[in-house]
C-alpha cells in the first residue's frame, strides 16, 4: 500500500492497528520522496538519521499502546521555524549553515505528541514572496504543473503535501503565505488568528503579521494540528491566553442558517473566470449545504496591499538587522566594521529581501513615518474594523484564496508589483488578525487546483473548519491527486 | 555680557533585578565573558522577548518616588542602529508612551530649595561591550550586559549651574539606592548620565542651540565638563561664532569636551512600537500598592531628622544622603545616644575613619549600640571628650565595646579633686614666671596651664574639674 498517500488520522489508524510501523511509514515517505523530489524540490533539509530516531522513539509508545497524537506522523517543517540542532536555513545565504540551540515551540508542542521531522521545506527567502522563486537556493515546483510554481512562501511545505512527500506540514502565513501556496497546490492550509499560535522559534519576517499554521491534505487533520499547536505560550508575549476548544468536535456539525458573507470588493472586474466561475459553484453548494449566503461590503479592501506592504516592510527592515555578519550565519570579510556589514548584508541576502529591507527603512525614517507607517497603521485599523462590523451580521466570509491558479515560473519574477497582487486576497486576513481558511474548490481547464477562502471571526476557527469540513464532505476536489 | 547655562540631564540607571529585563539571564556584573547570555539575549533569529515584571515594578517606584505620573497604558518601541554590541541591530526601549512622566524632584543650593522637572522615565535594555585590544585589527563582544534593565530618567531643561546638575545628580542617586532599585555607581556604569547644554545672555527667553555631552561617568567630572562646556559656548558666542548642535564626548583624561558627530550625521533611529511585546496595562491597584510599600525618602526623612531629633539642617541633610548612614544613625540614637551627639560622631571621627579605608557605612566595623554605649560613659563622666577620641578609633579597629577598651587601657577619668589638686599644685609650682604673667593679666595662659596639667596625668583628668581648680588656685 502506498502509505505516503495518507493523512494524519487515516496514519494514526493503522498505525495504531499495527498494520504498519512508525519505520515502515517513514520508508514509505522516503522512498516517495526519492522518486518525486527531484522534481518537486520541496525541501532544504532531509534530516534522515534523526528522523529514524524519532520514528523508533514512537513505535516504543505505539507498540506500548501510550501513541500520542502524532507519534510516528512525518510531518514537514517549513525552514523558517527553529529546530535545535537541525540547520534552520529561511532558505537564505545569511542562515545557509545556521543551526539553532533552540527549539521553536510548534515544534516543541509537535515532538511532545511524537512527530517524526521528516525534513525542512523550502520558502521565498525570509518568507518573502509568492513563489518560492526569491528562495536563496531554488525554486520549488508545483506538483500539479513542473513548470508552475506551487505558490509561496510556503510553497515546500505546500507542494510536499500535495505531492505526498510528507503526512502534512506546517507553514508560516504573513500575508497569505499558507493560504496561497495552499490553493495554488490543491490542498488545505489554515492561518490561526494572530496571537492563537507561538511565533517563539518563527524566524520573524512581520512580527505583527506573521502566523503559523498547518497545511494538510484534508480539513480534519488541520483541526487536529490546530488542537496540538495552538495556545499561550509563556515565551510568547503575543500569543492568547485563551482556552484552545478540541477544534476537531465542531467537525461534522450542519452548518444550516449559517450566515456567509460574500464580499463584493472581492469579485471584480479582471478576476480569473476560472477561478470566479469555481468560488461562485462553492457557494452555491454552501448553500445547498443551507448556508445563506449574504453579499457584504469591506469598504477598505482596496488599501490592503499598499497597508500591508508598508507596514510588513517595515517591521522586516527592523526583524533582519540582527543579520549583520556579527555573532551568527553568513560574514563577508571587509576593511573595516561598515565595510563587513554592508558585504555581508549584499552577499548575504536575495534581492527581494534587500528590496522590502529598503522599503521597509524608507518608511519608519524620520519625516516619512507619519506619511507612511503611521497612516498605515491608521489603514489597518480601519481594515479590522470592516471585519468586524461584517461579523455582525455573518458568521463566515466566503472569497477566493488567489485571483488566479498557479503560474509559470518565470512569469511574475520580474514584477514585484504584479507578485505582490497574488495576495490581494489573503492580506486583509492577517491586517485585521483574523483566521482564515483556504480549502481545494476546483479546478482550471489545465487542471490547476482553485482554492476557497474562509474567513472567520477574531479566535473562532472552529466555524471555518466546521463550514470546511461540510463543504469538503460534499466534494472530491481533495481526493484528487497530481500525477507525478 | 552675563550668560546662563540651561542643562538638561539625561540619567541611564541600571535596575538591580536578579535577572534580565526580556530573557532570564542574570545580571551579575563582572563575570566571564558571555556567560550570562541565552538565544534571546543574543539576539538569534526566531525568539521573542518577554518582559520581567520586577523592571516594571522597578520603574514605577522610581515613578512614585520623583513625583511622576504613571501610565496605566505605555508600551515598549524598537529603536534601531547597527552596533556590535547591540545583537538585533535595535535596542528596545521605550518612545512615544513611556512609563512615567511629569515629575520632578527637589534640591537645596546655597539654602533654597529648588524643583527640577522630570518629563519621563522609561524602561528599556542596556547593549554589551566591545572591548578593543590594542594593535590588534578586531576588538571582542561580551553581550554578558546586554538586556540588562535600565531606566532613563530625563529632567526638563531646569538646571542652570554644574552645582545644581550635581545636586539634582546626588538626589537622583539617593532616591535610587533609598528605592534600592539602582546601586548608583557612576564609576562602574551603573549610574551614567548625558547632559543637554546651551547657553543665552541672562534674562533672553529663548534657549540658545543646545550640544549633548556624553561619557561623563563620575560625579567629579559632572561639574567638570559641565564647567568646561558652557565656558566653551559662552567663549564661541562672545567671539562672534554660533554654538552648532552636536554630541560631544567628554574626555575625563584632558578634561574638555570633543566633537563626536554632528547633526548631519546624527542616527535616524526609526523609532517604532515594539510588535513582540504587547503594551503594558498597569492597574491603578498595584500602583497603589506599590506607593504605599515605599520606604521613607531622603526629603521627607531629612525633615523628620530636623524636627524628631532637633538636628540643624546641615547635619539632617548629611544624614539622610544615604539611606544607611540613616539607619545607622537612628539605630544609635535608639540605642540610647544622644542625636546631635551621634550626629558630631558620624560625621566626624567615623567618616573619617571609614574614608581613610573607602568603606562605605555597610561594612563599618562598629556596631551603632557601641557608639550610643561610649556616649554613656561620656555622660557618666567616667571618660572625658579627649579620651573618648582614642577610645573610638579603638573601638572602631578592634571592635571591643568602649567599656573594655577604658578598662584595659586605663583611660578613666580622674574626677578625684584631691588627685586633681595635687598636679596642679606642682605645675604651678614649677612655673612661677607663667603664673606671675597670669596674674598679670595674661588669661589665654590658662591653656598652658591646662595642657600641663593634662600631661602629668596622662590626658585622664576630668577637664571641667581641672578647670575649676586650676583657676581658684591660680586667683589665690
Amino acid at each position: 500500500m502506498d502509505y505516503y498517500r495518507l493523512g494524519i488520522s487515516e496514519a494514526r489508524k493503522i498505525l495504531d492497528k499495527k498494520e504498519v510501523s512508525a519505520r515502515e511509514l517513514l520508508d514509505s515517505i522516503y522512498q516517495r520522496i526519492e522518486s518525486v523530489e527531484d522534481k518537486v524540490k520541496a525541501y532544504v533539509t532531509l534530516p534522515k538519521e534523526k528522523a529514524y530516531e524519532m520514528a523508533d522513539m514512537s513505535q516504543k509508545k505505539i507498540s506500548s499502546g501510550q501513541s500520542a497524537s502524532l507519534s510516528g506522523i512525518p510531518i514537514a517543517i517549513k525552514d523558517n521555524m527553529c529546530t535545535k540542532g537541525i540547520r534552520t536555513t529561511c532558505s537564505s545565504k545569511i542562515l545557509a549553515n545556521f543551526i539553532p540551540p533552540y527549539e521553536s515551540t510548534v515544534t516543541s508542542r509537535l515532538s511532545e505528541q511524537g512527530y517524526i521531522l521528516i525534513g525542512k521545506t523550502n520558502l521565498d527567502e525570509f518568507a518573502m514572496g509568492s513563489s518560492t522563486e526569491n528562495s536563496g537556493f531554488f525554486t520549488t515546483k508545483n506538483p500539479w504543473d513542473l513548470e508552475r510554481i506551487p505558490g509561496g512562501s510556503s510553497g515546500g511545505s505546500a507542494a510536499a503535501v500535495a505531492a505526498d512527500e510528507c503526512i502534512a506540514a506546517l507553514g508560516s502565513d504573513t500575508g497569505g503565505s499558507i493560504r496561497q501556496p495552499a490553493s495554488l497546490c490543491g490542498v488545505v492550509g489554515l492561518k490561526p488568528t494572530y496571537g492563537r499560535v507561538s511565533r517563539y522559534g518563527l524566524v520573524a519576517f512581520a512580527s505583527s503579521l506573521d502566523q503559523i499554521g498547518p497545511i494538510t491534505k484534508d480539513v480534519k487533520d488541520s483541526a487536529i494540528l490546530m488542537n496540538i499547536i495552538s495556545g499561550k505560550d509563556p515565551l510568547d508575549s503575543t500569543s492568547a491566553p485563551l482556552t484552545v476548544p478540541d477544534f476537531t468536535k465542531v467537525l461534522g456539525q450542519e452548518i444550516k442558517g449559517l450566515k456567509i458573507g460574500i464580499p463584493k470588493e472581492y469579485f471584480i472586474e479582471g478576476m480569473d473566470k476560472e477561478v470566479e466561475a469555481s468560488v461562485m459553484d462553492a457557494i452555491k453548494k454552501l448553500e445547498s449545504l443551507g448556508a445563506i449566503p449574504v453579499e457584504i461590503s469591506l469598504p477598505h479592501t482596496g488599501y490592503a496591499v499598499a497597508t500591508y506592504y508598508v507596514l510588513a516592510t517595515s517591521e522586516a527592515s527592523s526583524n533582519l538587522a540582527r543579520y549583520d555578519g556579527v555573532k551568527y550565519g553568513f560574514r563577508a570579510e571587509g576593511k573595516d566594521l561598515l565595510e563587513m556589514y554592508m558585504n555581508t548584508r549584499a552577499q548575504g541576502f536575495g534581492s527581494e529581501v534587500k528590496r522590502r529591507i529598503i522599503l521597509g527603512t524608507y518608511t519608519l525614517s524620520s519625516g516619512y513615518y507619519d506619511a507612511y507607517y503611521k497612516k498605515a497603521q491608521q489603514v489597518r485599523t480601519l481594515i479590522k474594523r470592516d471585519f468586524e462590523k461584517a461579523f455582525k451580521t455573518v458568521d463566515a466570509i466566503v472569497t477566493p484564496t488567489s485571483p488566479t491558479a498557479a503560474f509559470k515560473a518565470g512569469e511574475k519574477a520580474g514584477d514585484p508589483l504584479q507578485m505582490y497582487l497574488s495576495d490581494i486576497f489573503t492580506i486583509s486576513v492577517n491586517l485585521a488578525g483574523v483566521p482564515g481558511i483556504s480549502i481545494p474548490c476546483g479546478f482550471t481547464s489545465n487542471n490547476l487546483p482553485i482554492g476557497l477562502q474562509i474567513i472567520g471571526k477574531h479566535f473562532d476557527e472552529e466555524t471555518i473548519l466546521k463550514v470546511s469540513y461540510a463543504y469538503e464532505q460534499s466534494t472530491d476536489w481533495h481526493k484528487r491527486k497530481p500525477n507525478l | 555680557m552675563k550668560y546662563e547655562a540651561v542643562i538638561g540631564l539625561e540619567v541611564h540607571a541600571q535596575m538591580l533585578t536578579d535577572t534580565k529585563i526580556f530573557c532570564g539571564c542574570s545580571t551579575k556584573f563582572g563575570s566571564e565573558p558571555n556567560t550570562q547570555t541565552c538565544p534571546v539575549c543574543i539576539g538569534m533569529p526566531g525568539v521573542l522577548p518577554v518582559l520581567n515584571n520586577k523592571a516594571l515594578e522597578f520603574a514605577i517606584k522610581t515613578g512614585l518616588a520623583t513625583n511622576c505620573k504613571i501610565s496605566t497604558y505605555s508600551r515598549f518601541a524598537r529603536k534601531n542602529y547597527f552596533y556590535p554590541d547591540l545583537p538585533k541591530g535595535y535596542q528596545i526601549s521605550q518612545y512615544e508612551l513611556p512609563i512615567c512622566e511629569h515629575g520632578f524632584i527637589e534640591i537645596i543650593v546655597d539654602g533654597e530649595v529648588k524643583k527640577i522637572g522630570i518629563t519621563r522615565i522609561h524602561m528599556e535594555e542596556d547593549a554589551g561591550k566591545n572591548i578593543h585590544e590594542d594593535g590588534g585589527n578586531y576588538s571582542f563582544v561580551d553581550l554578558n550586559r546586554a538586556g540588562v534593565p535600565l531606566m532613563e530618567i530625563v529632567s526638563e531643561p531646569d538646571i542652570r549651574t554644574p552645582k545644581e546638575a550635581v545636586e539634582y545628580m546626588k538626589k537622583l542617586r539617593a532616591i535610587l539606592r533609598y528605592l534600592g532599585v539602582c546601586d548608583g555607581n557612576m564609576e562602574q556604569g551603573s549610574l551614567r548620565c548625558d547632559a543637554n547644554i546651551s547657553v543665552r545672555p541672562l534674562g533672553q527667553k529663548e534657549y540658545g542651540t543646545r550640544a549633548e555631552v556624553k561619557n561623563i561617568n563620575s560625579f567629579k567630572f559632572v561639574e567638570k565638563a559641565l564647567e568646561y562646556e558652557i565656558k566653551r559656548q559662552i567663549k564661541v558666542v562672545e567671539e562672534g561664532g554660533k554654538v552648532i548642535q552636536e554630541t560631544r564626548l567628554w574626555d575625563s583624561n584632558k578634561g574638555i569636551t570633543e566633537s563626536m558627530r554632528g547633526k548631519e550625521e546624527a542616527h535616524d533611529y526609526r523609532y517604532f512600537p515594539e510588535p513582540d511585546l504587547v503594551p503594558i496595562t498597569v492597574e491603578q491597584k498595584w500602583i497603589d500598592e506599590i506607593k504605599a510599600s515605599l520606604p521613607e525618602l531622603p526629603d521627607i526623612k531629612r525633615e523628620r531628622f530636623a524636627s524628631e531629633f532637633g538636628l540643624p539642617e546641615y547635619d539632617a541633610d548629611l544624614l539622610t544622603s544615604e539611606k544607611s548612614i540613616a539607619d545607622w544613625f537612628e539605630a544609635a540614637v535608639k540605642a540610647g545616644g544622644q542625636p546631635k551627639a551621634v550626629s558630631n560622631w558620624m560625621m566626624g571621627d567615623l567618616m573619617r575613619l571609614l574614608n581613610e579605608e573607602n568603606k562605605t557605612i555597610e561594612k563599618c566595623p562598629l556596631k551603632p549600640s557601641q557608639l550610643a554605649d561610649m556616649l554613656r560613659l561620656m555622660d557618666k563622666g567616667t571618660i572625658s571628650g579627649k579620651i573618648a577620641k582614642t577610645v573610638f578609633e579603638n573601638m572602631y579597629k578592634t571592635g571591643k565595646d568602649a567599656e573594655a577598651i577604658v578598662k584595659e587601657k586605663g583611660l578613666v577619668q580622674v574626677s578625684d579633686e584631691g588627685a586633681i589638686e595635687k598636679a596642679v599644685d606642682e605645675v604651678i609650682a614649677k612655673n612661677p614666671k607663667e603664673v606671675e604673667r597670669y596674674k598679670g593679666g595674661e588669661e589665654k595662659l590658662l591653656g598652658f596651664f591646662v595642657g600641663q596639667v593634662m600631661k602629668a596625668m596622662k590626658g585622664k583628668a576630668n577637664p571641667q574639674m581641672l578647670n575649676e581648680i586650676l583657676k581658684k588656685k591660680l586667683s589665690q
